[in-house]
């Protein structure tokens, strides 16, 4: 899930040059793929997770998970995101095979019942555990299942920064039209997201902060806020203890490994 | 006549008037035109909850559970299908439409309807969560009955979007709406009313309703548009035909009604620069205001006319009718200011708005009637060749003869009349449903009466349920209470619907167990609860989770009934009882009081009538205090107040016994008529006690006396004044029109009281041994 988390890290390095004579949807296409491509190759991830839900009250509220994701060769990522608090739902597991061109596939296991279950709604878009993010926007966002278009360069966080409109193609089962990426020329890391609602008006602003660098070559944001313009409720999404390279493997991200979590 | 003024302050003035005419009049109208550009800042009010006060305790817990879930407005679409059955191919099509089209209404957040319910089923190990119509053109005749099954067994749609016999539905559209950028109602209220025009074209056989509480505010903002573009000009015709019969003067008229407006617009302009927005209830301030300058200038117009025909040239009269009217000008505009700002007791801000722009309109108004009206007159071609004093009307010496000679009798059919309305008092029930504020030539109480007759009810009370732990709506002791709570509430008369996550939780456990029936209950465990809910919430779509319903730290869950009409005494009584059995019977975090505007409504006209007594106490005790200064005697102070008292109680009286129900417009017509009525008993006391000192009249005489001079002015100003209140009726919102009523009922009963109960009181206490003081 660390890569769900990061949708919109995709970026890619825009020497000018480089794209002369395009479209402003092949360049946008263009800048994605090179973030994506920068963005992957560390095989296999893990980090810890905390997430601070906040109201218009000031009340907060916390949860905390651990994150494994192992990358596919020919496929979407597979994720697992073990829950360890609150307390109701520590051990929750929840696993993820994304797609490139098919929905992705859920499971849930849940420890009070001891069984394993399947979410088999199509439509996904609503709150994930009750903060502002949606499943869809912290699930890996494939390159495929959206389709792009560079609007423009602009500064952002005090850097040169490419901005580009994504629409997502399967409509009915998106809670946006469209989403607004900023990022960073240099290293194709995103900065910010707005996501406009089914009537294409602004409802979410997504701001990435404290980048640091893995294994001399991989972006990671530590400190992702998301804040929702219509109800002025907000969520922030925490990172830390990054490890790449823990010798995860397919068997770990199975039906029958997610009871062995722990 | 004044000559035993020390200071003559209105003879001066009016001298100086008639000499600086010309630049008395630039300057007023330079000040007027500086005031009236600030009408460009006038705005009007569409927010319902103008109402409230800051202070409101009931609007205060409102304002607290909507930080902790979410403050939303919304729209309702109640959808009845002619042949009374929801689930037909072709309505649950135009259902399926109208909630697509629901999320494209500008600044919508959430729809729902029975089509995107969100109905659970188990497979195998699959939690399938899916909406409940999902293709309505497709469907066979066996899915349309096993969609009506489902619908009609399903707890959370019944007598919410979905009638019990399923003939009538619902489409719920919401939008969040923080306090610091609310939606604009107004837009939507407007597309939403194309949406419901282009669903009847293309749907004939269906109807469809527009309810909710943007069409409130919509209604609310229409209510005010319509009595501003009504209200006043019905009031300026009336008042120019009333004011041109008593003047019989073209140019008279004229510069009455001139200067009245000019007064108005300044008043209006100013209200703009202050940015002060006007309301439903302030825009019956301009009618108000017209009727009550209006008067002040008849008096100095009527007196300029007087001398006039007593042969004084032009100049001469404007200025001896300032020396003559000034000082009851300006004491009986200060007690109708008074009155008026006396509103600011109330603990409404509409009202206050209401007080303080009639209020400012009066003052401005003095100012120009003694100023600007004098100076106009004075440059004006005022025929000299006027016709000589008609004869009053009524016979006020026979008027004064009969009150002389019956005395006795007229004190004591006063005394029974008031005794009598005392028990009409006693029938007064205080009620206020801002619903029912709305007459049916609005399309949104029609529409919601429709949905109180067919689907659900319009009064509504809320609860945050807290378990006082974080994670602690997931205990099954918590969620076992608030399930008795709701079973308590559906038992109650009245109840239509109880909203609670809790059958949430109890329809999941039922999936979770293959959709087993005796699972239908709440999970033994609260882990089990905890982890069904998590599941559940990572299969929803956008809009349709529970941040509304449960708190981000699952510590509390929103608990919403939902009844048919109910008095305000009712929702009272129902709110005691429930916060009684939850002192019964659930432990001290959960002890929450109900919320809601349904129970705002419920107390605020209890809350106002207790601080606008306090506040007409305090105007009782000012005037008091002026009247001792004008009449000096206590005795007389007392006999005063009486006949101003009166009028009030017995038409609240007359009101208990007529209707009953008392809102919270009538709160403020004691603090308000008091002010306007004691005029009329000023002018009378006035020109009596003269009498009696001056002239050395007997109190017979000099009641005879008074009559004579004053009778005719007190008979035409309440004419117009009642004229004026009067043309409030006629306004479709229900709070200025009893006002109007009750504000006309009191003036007229108040000359009533001048003519029959004020002169006998006189004549009964004011005995010749008696020593008078020396004043006026």
């Amino acid at each position: 899930m660390a890569r769900m988390l990061t949708v919109a890290m995709l970026a890619m390095i825009a020497a000018p040059g480089l794209f002369a004579g395009q479209t402003p949807e092949e360049k946008g296409l263009g800048i994605v793929k090179e973030a994506d491509r920068r963005y992957s190759g560390y095989g296999d991830s893990t980090s810890n997770l905390r997430m601070i839900l906040r109201n218009r009250q000031g009340q907060v509220s916390e949860r905390e998970l651990r994150i494994h994701t192992l990358e596919m060769p020919n496929d979407g990522d597979r994720s697992l995101s073990v829950f360890d608090s609150p307390a109701d739902v520590k051990g929750t597991v929840l696993l993820t095979h994304t797609h490139k061109h098919q929905p992705d596939d859920q499971w849930l296991y849940l420890p009070a019942l001891e069984r394993v279950k399947r979410i088999a709604a199509q439509n996904k878009s609503g709150s994930f555990m009750g903060s502002e993010f949606s499943y869809e926007d912290i699930a890996t966002q494939t390159i495929e299942k959206y389709s792009y278009k560079w609007l423009r360069d602009e500064t952002c966080q005090e850097q040169e920064c490419h901005v580009i409109e994504r629409r997502p193609l399967d409509k009915q089962n998106s809670g946006y039209t469209r989403q607004i990426i900023w990022m960073d020329k240099e290293h194709l890391r995103t900065f910010q997201v707005e996501y406009y609602d089914r009537k294409d008006t602004l409802l979410k602003t997504l701001t990435f902060q404290d980048y640091r660098k893995y294994l001399d070559r991989f972006w990671r944001p530590h400190d992702m806020n998301m804040v929702n313009h219509q109800t002025g409720k907000s969520s922030q999404l925490l990172w830390s203890d990054y490890a790449f390279h823990s010798g995860l493997n397919l068997n770990d991200f199975n039906q029958h490994s997610l009871t062995r979590i722990r | 006549m004044h000559k035993r003024n020390t200071i003559d302050v209105g003879g001066w003035l009016g001298a100086w008037v008639v000499r600086h005419r010309w630049a008395v009049i630039l300057l007023t109208l330079a000040t007027v035109g500086f005031l009236a550009s600030g009408l460009r800042h006038l705005r009007i009010s569409n927010d319902t909850r103008v109402f409230f006060g800051e202070d409101n305790p009931e609007y205060k817990a409102l304002k607290a559970l909507e930080y902790v879930y979410s403050r939303e407005q919304s729209v309702f679409f109640v959808v009845a299908p002619h042949d009374g059955n929801v689930f037909t191919r072709r309505t649950l099509t135009a259902l399926a439409e109208l909630t697509e089209a629901g999320w494209h209404v500008p600044s919508s957040t959430v729809v729902n309807s029975i089509t995107n319910f969100q109905s659970t089923r188990a497979e195998g190990d699959d939690l399938i969560v899916e909406d409940l119509v999902p293709d309505p053109c497709g469907l066979s005749d066996l899915d349309l009955q096993r969609i009506r099954r489902t619908a009609l067994a399903e707890t959370a749609l019944i007598d919410m979007l979905l009638s019990r016999t399923g003939h009538v539905t619902g489409v719920h559209i919401g939008f969040a709406a923080p306090e610091d950028h609310p939606p604009p109602t107004g837009e939507i209220a407007r597309y939403v009313r194309n949406l419901a025009a282009d669903f009847r074209t293309r749907y004939p056989d269906i109807d469809f309703h527009l309810t909710g509480s943007v069409m409130i505010d919509d209604a609310f903002a229409a209510a005010s548009r319509r009595d501003l573009m009504t209200l006043s000009p019905i009031a300026f015709v009336v008042v120019t035909v009333l004011v041109g019969i008593g003047l019989r003067s073209f140019f008279g008229t004229f510069a009455a009604v001139l200067v009245t407006v000019l007064s108005i617009i300044s008043a209006l302009g100013l209200t703009g620069w202050i940015g002060m927005p006007l309301n439903a209830v302030s825009v019956g301030a301009p009618a108000l205001m017209l009727t009550l300058a209006v008067a002040d200038n008849i008096h100095i117009l009527t007196t300029v006319f007087h001398y006039v025909r007593q042969g004084f040239s032009k100049h001469e009269a404007v200025a001896k009718s300032l020396q003559v009217n000034f000082k009851a000008v300006f004491l009986t505009n200060i007690t109708t200011i008074l009155g008026f700002m006396t509103i600011n007791f109330s603990q409404s801000p509409p009202l206050q708005d209401l007080g303080n722009l009639v209020g400012i309109g009066v003052s401005i108004d003095l100012v120009n009637s003694v100023l600007l009206l004098p100076a106009l007159i004075a440059v004006l071609p005022i025929s000299t060749k006027l016709r000589r004093q008609q004869e009053p009307w009524v016979n006020l010496d026979r008027l004064a003869d009969f009150v002389i000679r019956r005395r006795r009798l007229l004190l004591n059919s006063m005394l029974i009349v008031a005794a009598v309305c005392s028990l009409g008092i006693l029938n007064i029930e205080l009620d206020d449903n801002f619903l029912m504020y709305f007459d049916d030539s609005f399309e949104f109480r029609r529409a919601t009466d429709f949905m109180i007759k067919n689907l659900r009810g319009w009064d509504v009370i809320e609860y945050s349920l807290s378990s006082g732990q974080s994670g602690g709506v997931m205990d099954p002791e918590y969620l076992a209470t608030v399930d008795r709570f709701a079973e308590w509430y559906r038992q109650q008369p009245k109840v239509v619907h109880v909203a609670t996550f809790v059958d949430t939780i109890k329809r999941l456990n039922k999936d979770m167990h293959g959709g087993d029936e005796s699972y239908y209950r709440i999970p033994e465990r609260r882990d089990l609860a905890a982890q069904y809910l998590l599941l559940y919430e990572m299969s929803l779509p956008a809009g349709r989770d529970l941040n509304s319903q449960i708190d981000i730290d699952k510590s509390a869950s929103r608990f919403l009934v939902n009844f048919l009409s109910m008095k305000a005494s009712e929702l009272r009584r129902m709110d005691e009882a429930a916060r009684q059995w939850l002192a019964a019977n659930a432990p001290e975090p959960m002890r929450a009081p109900g919320t809601g505007l349904s129970l705002a409504w419920a107390n605020i006209t209890q809350r106002n009538i207790v601080a606008m007594l306090l506040g007409a106490l305090c105007e009782v005790l000012t005037i008091t205090v002026i009247m001792i200064f004008v009449l000096r005697s206590f005795k007389f102070v007392v006999i005063f107040l009486i006949p101003n008292l009166l009028p009030p109680f017995i038409a609240f009286g007359i009101w208990g016994i007529a209707k009953g129900q008392v809102g919270l417009a009538l709160s403020v017509i004691v603090a308000m008529t008091l002010g306007i009525i004691v005029d009329d008993t000023i002018h009378f006391f006035v020109k009596y006690f003269r009498a009696r000192t001056v002239d050395g009249l007997s109190p017979e005489q000099a009641v005879r006396h008074a009559f004579k001079t004053v009778g005719s002015a007190i008979g035409i100003t309440t004419i117009v004044l009642i004229a004026g209140f009067l043309v409030m009726s006629v306004s479709h919102y229900r709070m200025n029109a009893e006002m109007g009523v009750m504000c006309a009922m009191v003036i007229g009963l108040a000359m009533v009281v001048d003519f029959f109960l004020s002169p006998t009181l006189l004549m009964k206490f004011d005995r010749p041994a008696g020593k008078l003081k020396d004043k006026v």
